[in-house]
This record gives structure tokens, C-alpha cells and sequence, in this order.
């Protein structure tokens, strides 16, 4: 894994937005791509369906049209060769994108992802770089079910020569996903379904959101917590809820889970003492489990340290709607735990019993 | 004139994986080796149509595309001594040789993964409109993965430039082609998916590299992908530097037209013997050179450990 040092050059919280322009997840995604497009002809976007009527919930919306079928086209139900050809492409000197619309579809595409991708610039001598982006979504809600809900980005953390990234916000999406295509190294970029629904600032021009940055998105002083993807959005109400009971917690966004800024984990961490990582992903050797570990390495012995993960139930995605609901964490799950490691008593509810995770995922309807 | 430089070029192959098997033993050499021996034929009679500028991907049994299509000697010598100034770094070994100078793509440890990477490299040529072709080399074990169907179907349809190339030397490790697949004519597959082709026999070297001038003639006027199975046979073992008729697998007999018909001796058989003995001469000094250089050069730094895992930004060293 690079150290943060390592990416020192590039290195810089991305200033707030300024911007009081509105875009979704989804139109930040098709800006960045056709931005980068338009400035390098190497890039070319391919994938399941990317060209059809629904161009990948909006995301490759009007790409073909403008950009022609030669850099945007649909591809055979071939996911281990088209990740092969990425790689070629890539190797070649072209900057592939290549869009899976759930996660799940990545395991047909593991040997060439981690036996080639991650390794060839290694095992080359330097000799080749492999820049291609590997866009796969995490899907939930309305009975997506065992294979269509998986959060498996810890899978790719796990390798060196990988880079995963996992923006939550509309203004994040743009910039990783420009830092992404410019990036020399394969990055796996995970996307959650339901953060596609957020909308928020993006400024018309363009900005990287650089590899090795976290970001402080709630300032607070009596517990950390940290949120991957979509489990931003729900820690975020989190604190929100924990702020009517006097809890003031501060929340980080990871952004890029390799490279990772523990660094910006741990000082939080020196402060409060008290660390929760909420993952879109079961907690077992996940990406939850590797922050933990990395800052009980880092603090222990220099301060007491309470350390928790929260992720998915360790069962596959039911799709009944009772049990999906006790499978997911969710902004009460993450407060009460929250509450429990601050004030090491329980509390059942919250004053306001803020239904915020309910509405978002109503703005999910059905059929996927 | 086109005889001596094969000759050459297959007497230089043979011999270096001669010394290879013959340095073995003395552990100096600190990587598996799959000697290409007995299957020299098809990269060298298949570079025969390529043009310089054209690109190849191989596999872990990879010695011989790599000196044919060019690949440094010295530098490949040294890889397999596990030195810094191998053509990886010595951080690739035997099974991952690569020169991009000579278009020689990095090759792979893992069955058929080379199909589609040069798939891709093919696409890209084509998006770029450049007169250049891929010519892919993998085995006829590598025919059994999902992902050679794939590719086949992806540059059919897209009709890429390049070659796809069968090196069926009828075991994959010490399984029978027979015991492996139901129909035994690969190339017909490959019809199957749009890519037609012929099936040849590596014995004789002027037919084919008759034939991949015509498939390299039409990939290159844009006719879309062509299809290539040699029949060839691997002289030695597997893995490493000796002969493995013990094992009970294959027998002497199997072996031994292959043998008796060799192609270097068949082409030396068509020239003269000073010419020969004039380039004999002249490939032994550069393999003593060669091995010298690997002898003779440094192991890695250990802080050459953590470089290359991920790159800088923007810089690719060449």
C-alpha cells in the first residue's frame, strides 16, 4: 500500500466548493466523463449497456451520441475478456473506462483485475502502466438480494498496484473521477446506488479530487466517525441525531480507501479516543477492519482507544423487506452505537427519531 | 538470403535454451524455466511475416517469440538471473519477459490472460488507425478458458487487427489435448466464432510463414482477426531443463518424428556448412557475452523492493 508521503506532490484537501451549482450523483459523473473526454481523445468508456436507452441510470447519458460508437460502446456479456481488453487498451496507450452496473459482476473479472492489472507495472519493471477506471456500483434496496448488493471494495484494497475509491457526494464523484482517468494506476471506483440519488455543489469547471485525502466533513470532539460511501450520507444523520442527545461527533469521509489517509483518521481518533467505521460491507477483513487495525497499530499505548466496526449483518443480502432492513446499518443503528461507546449506557430512541435513511430510500422505486 | 537469417535465428534460439538447461543445475538461474525447444518454428516463422513496428504477446513459454521478434538477449539472460539489469528489473523472471523496443508485450503465468490483453492492444491500434497489427501466441490449453472465447468474439465483431496464434504442442503440462477437449481441430472453433484460419504443421517452416504473410496481409488491409494453430512439440519437460519420457505420459516414439525432422537441421541441411559454422560462430560468442552480462551484473537494490508497485504521476519509465 503507498504511504500518503508517497503522493505528497498531488497532495491537497480539495477546497470547499465555492459553487452554488446543483448537479446528482449522476450528472457529476457524466460531466467528469464527457469533460475528460472532450480534453483526451485516449479516453474511451465501455461496459454492459453503457449505450443503451438507459445508459447506466443516466450516468453515459448522450456519451455515445457525442463522442461516437468507436469510444462508447456496449460489450458482449464478456466481463473477464473486457476487462482483459481494458488492460491491452491501457497498455497501449488509450485511458479505458470500463462501467459495471453492480459490483457483483466484478467477480467474472478477478484474474485479470488482480493478476494483470494490479501486477503488470511491477512485474514489468516499470516498463508499462495500466491507467484504466473501473466503475461498479453498489446496489440496494428494493429486494436487490444476494448478488446485486455486495460492497466488495476491500477485496481490491487488499492488493498492491490497486487503487479504490469511493466519492459520496456529487462534488467528490467529479473530482475522483477526473483524478481517476489522469491517475497511472488501475482504479477500482465504487459507486453506491443509492448515493446516485444525491444531489449537491459541483462547479462547472474541473478539479481532481486526489488519491491519499480524506476529509473532515463534521467537526466534533467526543466520538470519530467514519463513514465509507453511502455510509457517509448515514453518518452524517448520525450526527444529527447524536447532536439532540449532546453527543458532538466528528465524521470523516475516507474518499480513497487505497491510498489511504490514516493519518487524518488517527489525529481525529488522538482527540476523541473513540473510533466507529461504518462500511457499506460486512466488517470481516474489510475495509472497516483495516482502519481499526491501522489505528490501534498507530495510537495504542498512546491513548485509550475504543474501537468499533459497523457494516452489513455477516449474512447474504435477504430481499425481504424486514430482514434487508435489519441486514443494512443505518444513521439509528450507527447513533445508538454511537451513544453506547460515549456515554457507555443504551438508549432506545432519539428525540426527533429522525426517519431521514427511511426517505432516502424512498427515492428508490422499484423495478431495478 | 531469408534462409541464412532464419538459420539464424534458430540456431541462436536453440542454443540459448540449450545453455539454459545446461546452466540450470548450477542454481545461477533464479526463475522456472519452460524451454521453448522443438516449438521454435512458430515465432520465428510467424515474425517472419510481422513487421517491426507489429506487436506480440506470449506466454510463460516465452523465450522464443521473445528473441525472435528481437528482444534483448543479455537482458533476458539477466532477467532469469533475477539482476536489476534484466529486462524487468529481475522482478519478472523467465515467465514475464517483455521489450517493448521490439513491440515484445509483457507475458503472463496465468493460462490465456494474454489473449485479451492483446484484444485490447489491437482495439487500440484500430481506434488510432494505425497500420499496425497483434499477433497473440498462447496454447492449446489456453483454448479451454472462458477467456479465449470471449476475445475471439469481441475481435470478430469489432474486427481488430490481429493474429491469433495456436501453439498446440498437445499437452497442457502432462494432460493430452484428447483428454482435455471434445473436438480436437481448434482452429475450426475459432471459424465458429468469425475468425477463420488454418491449421498447420510447425515441420514445415516455408508453408508457414507463406501463410502468415497472407493472414498478415489481409489483418492488415482491414479484413478483421485470422486464426493460426501449428501443430509443434515440446522436446522437453514441462517445467525446467530436462527430458521427461520417465514419467509415463508420452513416449519416445511420439516424440521422435519430431526429432528426426527437425527444422534447424533442416535448414542448415540447405545451406552451406562455413555459412553455417560462420553463424554458429558468431551466436555462440553473443550467448557467452550474454551470460556474462548476467554473471556480471548486479542483484537488486532492496529498496528496489517498494518502486514499481504504483507510478508516478504522469511518468511511465521506459
Amino acid at each position: 500500500m503507498p504511504t500518503v508521503k508517497s503522493f505528497s506532490e498531488i497532495q491537497r484537501v480539495s477546497v470547499e466548493p465555492s459553487s452554488d451549482r446543483i448537479l446528482s450523483y449522476v450528472e457529476a459523473i457524466r460531466e467528469a466523463t464527457a469533460m475528460e473526454m472532450r480534453r483526451d481523445q485516449r479516453v474511451v468508456v465501455f461496459g454492459l449497456d453503457v449505450d443503451d436507452p438507459k445508459a447506466i441510470q443516466g450516468t453515459t447519458k448522450g456519451l455515445w451520441e457525442e463522442f461516437g460508437k468507436d469510444r462508447v460502446f456496449g460489450t458482449p456479456l464478456s466481463e473477464d475478456a473486457m476487462t482483459g481488453v481494458a488492460i491491452g487498451m491501457a497498455m497501449a496507450g488509450l485511458r479505458p473506462i470500463h462501467i459495471h452496473i453492480r459490483m457483483d459482476f466484478l467477480m467474472l473479472a478477478m484474474n485479470q483485475l488482480i493478476n494483470v492489472a494490479a501486477k503488470s507495472r511491477y512485474m514489468y519493471g516499470g516498463t508499462v502502466s495500466v491507467p484504466i477506471v473501473i466503475r461498479a456500483m453498489i446496489g440496494k434496496s428494493w429486494g436487490q438480494g444476494a448478488q446485486h448488493s455486495q460492497g466488495l471494495h476491500s477485496f481490491f484494497m487488499h492488493v498492491p498496484g490497486l487503487k479504490v475509491v469511493a466519492p459520496s457526494t456529487p462534488y467528490d464523484a467529479k473530482g475522483c473521477l477526473l483524478a481517476a482517468i489522469r491517475d497511472e494506476d488501475p482504479v477500482i471506483f465504487v459507486e453506491h446506488r443509492m448515493s446516485h440519488y444525491q444531489k449537491g455543489i459541483v462547479p462547472l469547471e474541473e478539479y481532481e479530487v486526489h488519491p491519499g485525502k480524506a476529509r473532515v466533513t463534521r467537526v466534533g470532539r467526543d466520538v470519530t466517525i467514519v463513514g465509507i460511501s453511502y455510509m457517509q450520507t448515514e453518518c452524517l444523520h448520525a450526527a444529527k441525531l447524536l447532536e439532540e442527545v449532546g453527543i458532538d461527533a466528528e465524521v470523516i469521509d475516507p474518499i480513497w480507501l487505497s491510498p489511504l489517509d490514516i493519518d487524518t483518521i488517527c489525529h481525529s481518533v488522538e482527540r476523541t479516543g473513540r473510533l466507529i467505521v461504518v462500511d457499506t460491507a460486512w466488517t470481516s477483513c474489510g475495509a472497516s477492519a483495516e482502519m481499526v487495525a491501522a489505528v490501534a497499530e498507530r495510537l495504542s499505548g498512546i491513548r485509550d482507544l475504543k474501537l468499533v466496526r459497523i457494516g452489513f449483518a455477516p449474512s447474504t443480502c435477504p430481499t425481504s423487506p424486514t430482514l434487508e432492513t435489519a441486514f443494512y446499518p443505518n444513521a439509528q443503528k450507527i447513533a445508538k452505537k454511537a451513544f453506547n461507546l460515549t456515554e457507555e449506557r443504551d438508549l432506545n430512541s432519539f428525540p426527533s427519531n429522525s426517519q431521514i435513511s427511511a426517505e432516502l430510500d424512498e427515492a428508490f422505486k422499484g423495478p431495478f | 538470403m531469408m534462409l541464412n537469417r532464419l538459420y539464424r535465428e534458430f540456431y541462436r534460439i536453440r542454443r540459448v535454451e540449450e545453455e539454459i538447461a545446461r546452466v540450470y543445475p548450477t542454481d545461477c538461474i533464479k526463475s522456472p524455466v519452460h524451454l521453448s525447444i522443438g516449438q521454435e518454428a512458430v515465432s520465428v516463422g510467424i515474425s517472419e511475416a510481422l513487421k517491426p513496428d507489429d506487436i506480440v504477446y506470449g506466454t510463460y513459454r516465452g523465450h522464443a517469440l521473445y528473441l525472435a521478434r528481437g528482444g534483448s538477449l543479455p537482458k533476458m539472460i539477466a532477467e532469469l538471473y533475477g539482476k536489476i539489469t534484466g529486462c524487468a528489473r529481475g522482478k519478472g523472471g523467465s515467465m514475464h519477459l517483455i521489450d517493448r523496443n521490439q513491440g515484445v508485450m509483457g507475458m503472463s503465468a496465468v493460462v490465456g490472460t494474454t489473449i485479451a490483453n492483446a484484444t485490447g492492444h489491437a482495439y487500440a491500434l484500430k481506434l488510432r488507425k494505425e497500420n499496425r497489427i497483434v499477433a497473440c501466441f498462447f496454447g492449446d490449453g489456453a483454448t479451454e478458458e472462458g477467456v479465449f472465447f470471449e476475445s475471439l468474439n469481441f475481435a470478430a465483431l469489432k474486427k481488430l487487427p490481429i493474429l491469433f496464434v495456436c501453439e498446440n504442442n498437445g499437452y497442457a503440462i502432462h494432460t493430452a489435448q484428447h483428454q482435455r477437449q471434445a473436438l480436437l481441430n481448434i482452429q475450426e472453433k475459432a471459424a465458429a466464432f468469425g475468425v477463420p484460419g488454418a491449421c498447420l504443421d510447425s515441420l514445415n517452416i516455408l508453408e508457414l510463414i507463406e501463410t502468415s504473410r497472407e493472414y498478415v496481409n489481409e489483418i492488415r488491409r482491414g479484413k478483421g482477426p485470422r486464426f493460426l494453430e501449428v501443430k509443434t512439440y515440446r522436446w522437453r519437460e514441462h517445467v525446467g531443463p530436462g527430458v521427461d519420457f520417465h514419467l509415463g505420459y508420452r513416449t519416445k516414439e511420439e516424440a521422435s518424428p519430431w526429432i528426426e525432422n527437425d527444422v534447424v537441421a533442416q535448414i542448415r541441411s540447405m545451406l552451406d556448412d562455413r555459412k553455417c559454422e560462420q553463424i554458429e560462430q558468431q551466436v555462440e560468442q553473443e550467448i557467452i557475452e550474454a551470460f556474462a552480462f548476467a554473471e556480471n551484473s548486479p542483484f537488486p537494490d532492496e529498496t528496489e523492493l517498494l518502486t514499481d508497485v504504483y507510478g508516478e504521476l504522469n511518468s511511465c519509465r521506459r
